[in-house]
């Protein structure tokens, strides 16, 4: 099997170091609409001087270089014992080339590992097998400070009069962004999942977040929940890093599981305004970036 | 914008006022996490006995916070094997973690500010009144911006914390940030929750 080593450090090197067009061009167009010489506006115009500045150096947008999600999908005929072991070489080397921070921590010896690599979970890989003829691999950097304001609730929720509808559901993503205030580096992405357990729940709602902005659900009910949510989120004048503004939200992604009769979870995964995330496909002997 | 240089005077630091502008030049420290912790309970509660380097690092950080700036980071930095420090990436780390911290190790070490994001609770407004010190915010994310502004690594202490848990000492310059929180009460944070949760109240009401 092809050895990929060599090209999945330049698709780290590439998340970590050049935000995605989308992303820059939604930052950019909401500098706007903050007042001229506001803390809020001087946030914006100094995240767009970072992004710029960390493209030409090949340094990270964050130091915060998250938890590298991995999600591989592959065609008949790969290994992913062999992938994996490439992804983590990779890793690995781009630790020691700076692009990455080890990020590694033993949870119960408080120690760091030194190379970004944890035990069989660090980094989080997931593995598709796919009736296509590429193999692509996408990866996300999701930083620490945005993931600790992700909230999970269990509806109903009797203190937010949020019921087991959709109307339940707007209620609790409210709150989940008026309680993250600023803390996850607003402006914020929303990456919302209704139904499964509590781990697939989680695991859906970061996993909406590698679509690209502004794809609306296909649903028109959820698509407009969607819209409703980033209008009303910003509403609430949190404003980028809550130094108080219009921008706080810049786009909600909602998806829907299937869940037991007993319970209905909503999760909510904050993503921060570095919302790293790139692609790269294998194309027989090629492999194109996005 | 106001110019400000480490180490910074009492007069000075009244005279911010939540919503300032400020550019801040001089030496300061990282310290996060661990670090906390460890001098919380190494030097000022002392429910940790002293080990290894403990005492002499104790010695240098009365003398280099005095006066001075803790900045909540976790940077990336080259030159780890080689001694040749370099920051490639020094943006802010959230700074609620070190609340049940910070006001005492303010006081204890007369630290006049703290750099950080997502601001900090009561206590630790309490501590900036008494200090007095105040609270900077730096922009989150902005980690190659400000790793430029890092004109020096002097060096570091307890590197076996980890990179990003380690005491850096760095020299600034020009470097961005934001008063949320001064040393006479006023909190942007509390302002900005208040105003948020009038507005989420009626937003629930909505059908
Ligand atoms: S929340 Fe995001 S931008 Fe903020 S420090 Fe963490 S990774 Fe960086």
């Amino acid at each position: 099997m092809r050895d990929l080593t060599q090209e999945i450090i330049e698709l780290i090197r590439r998340t970590s170091s050049s935000l995605p067009p989308d992303v820059e061009k939604r930052l950019r167009e909401s500098i706007e609409k903050e007042e001229p010489g506001s803390a809020a506006r001087g946030a914006l115009e100094t995240i767009m001087k970072n992004i710029e500045l960390s493209r030409a150096n090949s340094t990270p947008i964050c130091q915060d270089t998250g938890t590298p999600i991995f999600q591989v999908h592959y065609p008949v005929g790969w290994s992913t014992i062999q992938l994996k072991k490439q992804i983590r070489a990779a890793l690995e080397e781009a630790t020691k080339k700076s692009f990455m921070r080890p990020n590694a921590v033993d949870a119960i010896y408080d120690r760091n590992t030194g190379n970004n690599l944890g035990g069989d979970d660090f980094p989080y890989i997931h593995f598709e097998e796919t009736e296509g003829e590429d193999l692509v691999i996408e990866l996300m950097l999701k930083g620490g400070g945005c993931e600790n304001v992700g909230r999970q609730y269990s509806l109903p929720d009797n203190s937010l009069g949020a019921g087991r509808d959709l109307a339940g559901v707007r209620k609790v993503v409210l709150d989940a962004v008026q309680k993250a205030q600023g803390q996850g580096c607003a402006p914020g992405i929303l990456g919302v999942s209704i139904g499964g357990d509590r781990g697939s729940s989680y695991i859906k709602s970061k996993e909406v977040l590698f679509s690209e902005m502004g794809t609306r659900n296909k649903d028109p009910n959820l698509a407009e929940l969607e819209e409703r949510l980033t209008k009303e989120s910003n509403e609430m004048g949190i404003g980028p890093m809550g130094f108080g503004g219009k921008t706080t939200v810049l786009d909600t992604k909602i998806t829907g599981l299937s869940r037991l009769p007993a319970s209905y979870f909503v999760s909510v995964s904050y993503m921060c305004w570095a919302y790293r995330r790139r692609k790269m496909t294998v194309k027989g002997e090629e492999v194109i970036y996005d | 914008m106001k110019h400000i240089t480490t180490p910074i005077s009492d007069d000075a630091i009244r005279d911010l006022k939540v919503g300032d502008s400020v550019a801040l030049t001089g030496r300061m420290v990282t310290g996060r996490d661990a670090a906390h912790k460890w001098m919380i309970e190494t030097f000022i509660k002392k429910t940790r006995p002293p080990q290894g380097d403990d005492m002499q690092v104790y010695e240098e950080l009365k003398k280099l916070l005095n006066g001075s700036v803790i900045y909540h980071c976790g940077p990336v930095v080259s030159g780890v094997d080689t001694g040749e420090y370099k920051f490639i990436a020094a943006g802010p780390t959230t700074s609620i973690r070190e609340e049940p911290y910070q006001a005492d190790v303010m006081k204890h070490f007369n630290v006049r500010g703290v750099i950080g994001k997502g601001g900090m609770g009561a206590k630790t407004l309490k501590g900036c009144q008494e200090t007095p010190g105040v609270y900077f915010h730096a922009i989150g994310g902005a980690a190659s911006f400000l790793a430029q502004t890092v004109t020096k690594v002097h060096g570091v202490f307890k590197l076996e914390f980890g990179v990003p848990e380690a005491l850096w000492v760095i020299e600034v310059k020009e470097f961005p940030v934001v008063v949320t929180m001064d040393s006479h009460g006023g909190s942007q944070h509390a302002v900005v929750d208040d105003a948020s949760k009038k507005v989420l109240e009626q937003l629930l009401e909505r059908p």
